[in-house]
C-alpha cells in the first residue's frame, strides 16, 4: 500500500496549489470523487487478503481524512482571501461629503424671542398674542393714554385708513388679555410693533415683548427680582449689574427704566413698572385687591447685544450670508 | 432740557461732583442724557490789554505787540490776527499755558522777534465766535483775571430727558427744588419783590375761555429802549441752555421761561386795539405767526385777541403784527396759566410748537404768574428802562387745590418694602409736600406745580424715588406656582419653525408694509389696507400675502450671487373684511435653485412644484391635504393649486407666474406656498387603534388612462371604493412613451391589504382589488395594462 502515501502526497500538493474554490473542488473530485484515486483504492480493498484488508482500510481512511482536513483548511483560506479581496474592492473614500439636502435655520430675532419666552415659561409665564392693527382703545386709551396726552408724542404712530393704528407697543396685548381673564395673570406677549422712525438704531418695524403678572400681593420687589433673574439668565452672567431708575409710562406707576452695566457703561434694556390702577380699572380688575407689574423689552435690542450685531437694519435686510451664521 | 451747571448751583449747591450730581438726577428719574464741558480744558490764559502795536520788521502780516497781562510788566508778543489794536482787551496765553489740543506755550522768537506768549482767538480756546481774529472782551474786563473765571468756562452743560409727567422740572427753579429734595441741601431761590407801579396805564382783559385760561396776569411797561443790549450773563445762560439771544425783551421772556418755568409773552402795547380777549378762535380765523407761518385756526384753538382779531395763539406762539421789535416803546407783558387740556395736541395739529406750548401742555405752576411777571418787570426795567404800570390779574377756572391720601400699608404692599409711617413722613417733607397724618397714612396736599400727583400710586412712586429704587429688595418672588396648560391639540409654533428649518428653509423677517404694486401684482388686491402716514411710498400698504417679502428677499440674495435660496416667513397678513381688518397669521415658503445643494453624488436638478408639495404635505401632517387646481394672481395658471384640509382651502402653492419672473427680474421661477398658520399649529391627540397581527398583502395595479385624468381623482375613487381590508393605495410610477399610446399614461399603484382578525384568502384579495378596478374603469375609463 505504498501507493496510498504517494497518492496522498500528490493530492495534498494539488490542494495546496489550488488558486480558487472551483479548482479546489476539482482536486477534491480527482481524489475523493466517485472514481477518485483514493476512492479507487478503497474499491480495491476487497481484492486484498482478509488479514491485510483491515490495516489497508485504516491507512486509506487516514489518508482520506488527512486529505479532507487539508482540503477544508484550504477552502477556508481561499474563502478568507476572497472576502478580503471583496472588502478591499468595496472600500469607500469616507471623506467624500455626505449626500442630500442642507438644513435651514431660524432668524436671530426668533432665536432670541424663543430663548426669552422659554426663560419666562420656566417660572410660569404663558404666551399671549394679539393683532398688529389695533384700535385707539387698546393701544392708547385703555393704557391711560388719552387723546392729546404728550405721551402720544413719545411714540410716533402709524395710522391706517379708518383711524386704527399699527400697534406702537405690545402693551395692547395685556389689555386684551386682562379683559378676557381674571387674575392670577402671568403672561409674556411677544410681537412686531411699529413706529415712524428709521435709522441705524431704529426700524419702522421691530419686536417687543410684554410681560405681565397680576395677582394679590405682587410688588415692585417682585418686579425687580424677576427682571434681574431674567437678565442674568439671558446674558448668562450671574454678576451682571442691573439698575432700576424712575421713569414715566402712562400705564405704570411707579415706573422704571432698566439698565444693565455693559463694557461702555449703563445700557437701557427695557421699561417696567407697577400696572397703573387706571389700567386695571379699565379692564375690570379691582386695583385694591390686585396689584401687578408689567415690563416691555426690545427683542431686537437683546438679539443685537447677545449676538454682537451692531446695526439693527441687518435684521430686516435678510441677507442669507448674515442669517445663516445663526444656523 | 439743557442748562448750565453753574446756574443750577447758584440755586442749590450740594457738595457733589458733576458726575455725582448727574448720577443723582438720573437715579431720581431725571435722566441725564449728556454732560458736555462749556469749554475744553486749557490753562494759563488771562485777560490782557493791548498797549502797543508795531509792525514786524521781517514779516508784513505779523505785528509786534506789548500787552499788560497783569504780571507787573509789559509782555512782548508777536501776533498775526488782523483785528489786533491798541486798547483791546483780549485773552492772552502766558508762557507755560496749555491750550486745547495739547498745545504748550513757550517763550520763542518769531521771524527774529521775541514772543513771550500768545493772544488767542475764540476758536483757539474752544469757544468759537463769529469774529475773525482775536476774541475781543468787554472793555471793563479786569486785566490779569483767568479767562476761565472771567467767561465762566468751568461749567458743564447738562441735558436732561424730562418725562412728560415732570413738567415741574422744566425750569431751573424746578430742577433746583428737586435737587434740594433729593440731597436735603438748602434752596436759594432768586428773591422776587413787587415792582411799584409808576403809572396807572393798563390793558383791559376779558376771559371768555374760562376753562382754558385759569389766570391772566398782564402789565404795561412804557417808554422802554427795546434796542438795549442783553447783558452778557443772561446771554450766556440762554446760550448754555441752547437758546440764541435775539433781542432784550424776547431774551427776558425766554429767560423767565427757563428760570421760573413760566412762559411769558410781550406784545407791542401800541398794536393792541381796545382790550385783550382770551377766547376760542373763530373758524377760519388767520394769524401770521412769529415763525413767519400763516395759520388758519378753528374753535379748538384758544387765542389772545384784541377788538380787531387774534394777536397770538394762546400758549403756543405770538403773532407777527403785535410783536416787539427794536423800535417798540411800550410793551404789554403776559403771564398766564392755560390749562393743559386746552393746549395739548394743538401744536401737533399746527405742525409746530414752542418752548411755551411744550410746558403748557404738560402743566405750568398755576400759582406762579405774579412772581414771574414781577421778575420779568424788574429785568425789563433794569435792562431796557421804562416805567411799569400796575399788575392786573383776571381769572377763569383755576385747578382746584386737592389732596391725595396715601396709606402706609399700601406703600409697603405695592413696593414690597417695610417703611414705617415716620419714614414716609420724612420723605414727604423732603419733597416739600404738606400733609396731615391719618391713622393709616397721610393726606397730602398736592402743590400747584405738580400735575402728576393725582392718585395714591403717584405718591407711592414719589416715596419710592426718594427712598431709592436701589434700596428696594429683589428677593426671589413669592411662590404660588402653577404649571402651565399644555394642550396636546396645539403644536407649538417653535416646533413648526424648527420643522420648516429642518427641511432646509431659512427664516426671514420682512416688513409688514409693502409697495402697493406688490399687493396688486401678487395678491390681486386693488383695495389694500393703506397707511395714512407711510414712512416711504414703497411701504404704504399692509400686505395681504407674504409672497412679496419672499420674492424681494430672493431678488436681493440673487444680486449677492447666492446659488440657491430657500426661505420662509411666519407673520400676519392684513385683509379688509367689511369694516374690519382680518389679520390671520401665515406660513409662506419659497424655494429657488437646485433641489439639493450642488454635490458629487446627486444629479443637479431644479427644485419644482412637487418638491415644495412634498414639504407642504410633510408640514401639514397629520392633516391629509388634498390639492385642487386653482388660479392665483402670483402664480403660473397651469402650476398652481389650492391646499385643502377637511374641505377647507387653507393655502395655495405654485410656481411664480412667468410675467412676474420677468417683472421682478428673476433668472427663473421660484416655487411658493402660503398656508394658514392655524391649521399648521393644530393637531389631534392620538388615540391608539389595534394593530393587526395577520400578514399584510401587496398587489400592484398598472392602469392605462387618458392623459387628462388627474391622479388625485383616481385616488379619491380608490378611497371611495375601498373595502375595509384595503389599508393603503399608493402611486409608485407614472409612465408615458414607448408601449403606451399617445394621449395616454400608465399609472402604477401599490395596494396594501390586511384584515385585523384573520389571514386574507386569495378570493378576498381578488374581490377587493377587482372592486377597485371596476370603480376606476367606470369612472375614469381606466384599463388594466397587461
Amino acid at each position: 500500500m505504498k501507493n496510498v502515501n504517494d497518492i496522498l502526497e500528490s493530492g495534498l500538493a494539488a490542494v495546496a496549489a489550488t488558486a480558487d474554490l472551483i479548482e479546489l473542488e476539482q482536486v477534491k473530485a480527482r481524489f475523493l470523487g466517485k472514481s477518485g484515486e483514493l476512492t479507487e483504492l478503497l474499491k480495491q480493498l476487497g481484492q486484498l487478503p482478509a488479514e491485510e484488508r483491515k490495516a489497508a482500510g485504516a491507512t486509506i481512511n487516514a489518508a482520506k481524512q488527512t486529505f479532507e482536513a487539508r482540503h477544508n483548511e484550504r477552502r477556508d483560506a481561499l474563502n478568507a482571501e476572497k472576502l478580503a479581496r471583496q472588502l478591499q474592492a468595496d472600500a469607500l473614500d469616507v471623506t467624500l461629503p455626505g449626500r442630500g439636502g442642507a438644513t435651514g435655520g431660524l432668524h436671530p430675532v426668533t432665536l432670541t424671542l424663543q430663548r426669552i419666552t422659554e426663560l419666562f415659561a420656566s417660572i410660569g409665564f404663558a404666551v399671549a398674542d394679539g393683532p398688529e392693527i389695533e384700535n385707539d382703545f387698546h393701544n392708547f386709551q385703555a393704557l391711560n393714554i388719552p387723546e392729546n396726552h404728550p405721551a402720544r408724542a413719545m411714540q410716533d404712530t402709524f395710522y391706517v385708513e379708518g383711524g386704527d393704528v399699527l400697534r406702537t407697543h405690545t402693551s395692547p396685548i395685556q389689555v386684551r388679555y386682562m379683559l378676557n381673564n381674571q387674575p392670577p395673570i402671568k403672561i409674556v406677549a411677544p410681537g412686531r410693533v411699529f413706529r415712524v422712525d428709521s435709522d441705524a438704531t431704529h426700524s419702522p418695524m421691530f419686536h417687543q415683548m410684554e410681560g405681565l403678572w397680576v395677582d394679590e400681593g405682587v410688588s415692585f420687589a417682585d418686579l425687580k427680582a424677576v427682571m434681574i433673574d431674567f437678565l442674568r439668565r439671558f446674558f448668562e452672567r450671574d454678576d451682571l449689574q442691573v439698575r432700576f431708575r424712575p421713569s414715566f409710562f402712562p400705564f405704570t406707576e411707579p415706573s422704571a427704566e432698566v439698565d444693565v452695566l455693559g463694557e461702555r457703561g449703563w445700557l437701557e434694556v427695557g421699561g417696567c413698572g407697577m400696572v397703573h390702577p387706571n389700567v386695571l380699572k379699565n379692564v375690570g380688575i379691582d386695583p385694591e385687591k390686585y396689584t401687578g407689574f408689567a415690563f416691555g423689552i426690545g427683542i431686537d435690542r437683546f438679539a443685537m447685544l447677545r449676538y454682537g450685531v451692531n446695526d439693527l437694519r441687518l435684521f430686516f435686510e435678510n441677507d442669507l450670508n448674515f442669517l445663516k451664521q445663526f444656523n | 432740557m439743557q442748562f448750565s451747571e453753574q446756574w443750577l448751583r447758584s440755586w442749590v449747591n450740594p457738595s457733589l461732583s458733576s458726575e455725582q450730581l448727574s448720577y443723582l438726577l438720573t437715579m431720581a428719574g431725571l435722566e441725564v442724557e449728556d454732560t458736555v464741558p462749556a469749554a475744553p480744558a486749557f490753562s494759563g490764559v488771562v485777560v490782557a490789554e493791548v498797549k502797543e502795536v508795531a509792525p514786524h520788521p521781517n514779516a508784513d502780516r505779523l505785528r509786534v505787540t506789548k500787552v499788560d497781562a497783569g504780571t507787573g510788566e509789559l509782555i512782548q508778543i508777536v501776533c498775526g490776527a488782523p483785528n489786533v489794536a491798541v486798547g483791546l482787551k483780549v485773552p492772552c496765553a502766558l508762557p507755560g499755558a496749555e491750550l486745547p489740543g495739547d498745545f504748550k506755550i513757550k517763550p520763542t522768537k518769531m521771524r527774529g522777534e521775541a514772543s513771550n506768549g500768545m493772544l488767542c482767538s475764540g476758536r483757539e480756546l474752544g469757544v468759537p465766535d463769529d469774529v475773525d481774529g482775536l476774541l475781543v472782551l468787554p472793555a471793563d474786563a479786569p486785566v490779569g483775571t483767568s479767562i476761565r473765571d472771567y467767561l465762566s468756562l468751568d461749567d458743564t452743560l447738562f441735558t436732561l430727558k424730562i418725562t412728560p409727567n415732570r413738567a415741574d422740572c422744566l425750569s431751573m427753579r424746578g430742577i433746583a427744588r428737586e435737587v434740594a429734595a433729593l440731597t436735603g441741601e438748602a434752596l436759594k431761590p432768586v428773591a422776587i419783590s413787587p415792582v411799584k407801579p409808576a403809572h396807572d396805564e393798563t390793558v383791559a382783559v376779558r376771559i371768555d375761555a374760562q376753562d382754558g385760561c385759569g389766570r391772566y396776569v398782564g402789565r404795561k411797561i412804557t417808554g422802554i429802549n427795546a434796542a438795549a443790549k442783553t447783558p452778557d450773563w443772561m446771554k450766556q445762560r440762554l446760550e448754555r441752555a441752547g437758546l440764541r439771544a435775539i433781542s432784550a425783551v424776547v431774551d427776558i421772556t425766554n429767560y423767565i421761561l427757563l428760570e421760573q418755568g413760566q412762559p411769558m409773552h410781550a406784545f407791542n402795547a401800541d398794536a393792541i386795539q381796545g382790550g385783550i380777549h382770551v377766547r376760542q378762535a373763530r373758524a377760519g380765523e388767520q394769524l401770521l405767526c412769529l415763525n413767519d407761518k400763516t395759520v388758519t385756526l378753528d374753535a379748538d384753538f384758544m387765542v389772545i385777541a384784541d377788538d380787531s382779531g387774534a394777536l397770538a395763539i394762546a400758549g403756543i406762539m405770538g403773532g407777527q403784527p403785535s410783536s416787539v421789535d427794536t423800535a417798540t416803546q411800550n410793551i404789554f407783558l403776559e403771564s398766564a396759566f392755560f390749562a393743559p387740556e386746552a393746549i395739548a395736541g394743538r401744536a401737533r395739529k399746527l405742525g409746530f410748537g414752542s418752548d411755551s406750548s411744550y410746558r403748557y401742555e404738560r402743566g405750568v405752576d398755576y400759582q406762579l404768574q405774579h412772581a414771574a411777571i414781577e421778575r420779568a418787570t424788574r429785568l425789563v426795567l433794569d435792562i431796557c428802562g421804562g416805567s411799569a404800570g400796575p399788575v392786573k390779574e383776571t381769572t377763569g377756572k383755576l385747578p382746584a387745590a386737592h389732596g391725595v391720601r396715601v396709606r402706609t400699608e399700601r406703600v409697603n404692599r405695592v413696593l414690597g418694602i417695610q417703611l414705617h409711617a415716620e419714614g414716609i413722613a420724612t420723605i414727604l417733607r423732603r419733597l416739600g409736600l404738606d400733609f396731615t397724618a391719618l391713622p393709616d397714612g397721610f393726606a397730602v396736599d398736592v402743590p400747584s406745580f405738580r400735575f402728576d400727583l393725582a392718585i395714591e400710586e403717584d405718591l407711592i412712586e414719589e416715596i419710592a424715588r426718594v427712598h431709592g429704587y436701589d434700596a428696594i429688595g429683589a428677593d426671589v418672588p413669592r411662590s404660588g406656582q402653577r404649571m402651565l396648560p399644555l394642550p396636546e391639540e396645539r403644536r407649538p409654533r417653535e416646533d413648526l419653525r424648527l420643522r420648516v428649518a429642518a427641511r432646509d428653509y431659512q427664516e426671514i423677517i420682512s416688513y409688514a408694509f409693502v409697495d402697493e404694486a406688490w399687493e396688486r401684482d401678487l395678491a390681486g388686491n386693488a383695495d389694500p389696507v393703506r397707511l395714512i402716514n407711510p414712512i416711504a411710498a414703497q411701504m404704504s400698504v399692509m400686505r395681504s400675502t407674504l409672497f412679496g417679502g419672499l420674492i424681494n428677499t430672493l431678488a436681493g440674495n440673487l444680486n449677492r450671487k447666492q446659488p440657491r435660496v430657500r426661505l420662509f416667513e411666519i407673520a400676519r397678513v392684513f385683509k379688509k373684511q367689511g369694516d374690519d381688518v382680518a389679520q390671520p397669521e401665515k406660513l409662506a415658503m419659497l424655494a429657488w435653485g437646485t433641489r439639493q445643494p450642488e454635490q458629487w453624488g446627486a444629479k443637479t436638478e431644479r427644485v419644482d412644484f412637487f418638491d415644495l408639495k412634498g414639504d407642504v404635505e410633510a408640514l401639514l401632517h397629520p392633516h391629509q391635504a388634498s390639492f385642487r387646481k386653482a388660479t392665483h394672481p402670483a402664480l403660473h395658471p397651469g402650476r398652481c393649486a389650492e391646499i385643502v384640509v377637511d374641505g377647507q382651502a387653507v393655502g395655495v402653492i405654485g410656481e411664480l407666474h412667468p410675467q412676474w419672473v420677468q417683472a421682478y427680474d428673476l433668472p427663473n421661477a421660484p416655487v411658493l406656498a402660503e398656508i394658514d398658520l392655524a391649521v399648521l399649529t393644530r393637531t389631534e391627540r392620538i388615540t391608539a387603534r389595534t394593530v393587526s397581527k395577520f400578514q399584510a398583502v401587496r398587489r400592484d395595479l398598472a392602469l392605462l388612462v387618458d392623459d387628462s385624468v388627474e391622479v388625485g381623482a383616481l385616488l379619491q375613487t380608490f378611497a371611495d371604493a375601498s373595502s375595509p381590508i384595503v389599508q393603503q393605495v399608493a402611486l409608485f410610477d407614472v409612465y408615458r412613451g414607448a408601449g403606451v399610446e399617445a394621449g395616454k399614461k400608465s399609472l402604477a399603484f401599490g395596494i396594501q391589504l390586511q384584515d385585523p382578525a384573520k389571514t386574507l384568502t386569495d378570493e378576498e384579495i381578488e374581490n377587493a382589488v377587482g372592486q377597485l378596478l371596476i370603480a376606476v374603469s367606470e369612472r375614469h375609463g381606466a384599463q388594466l395594462r397587461l
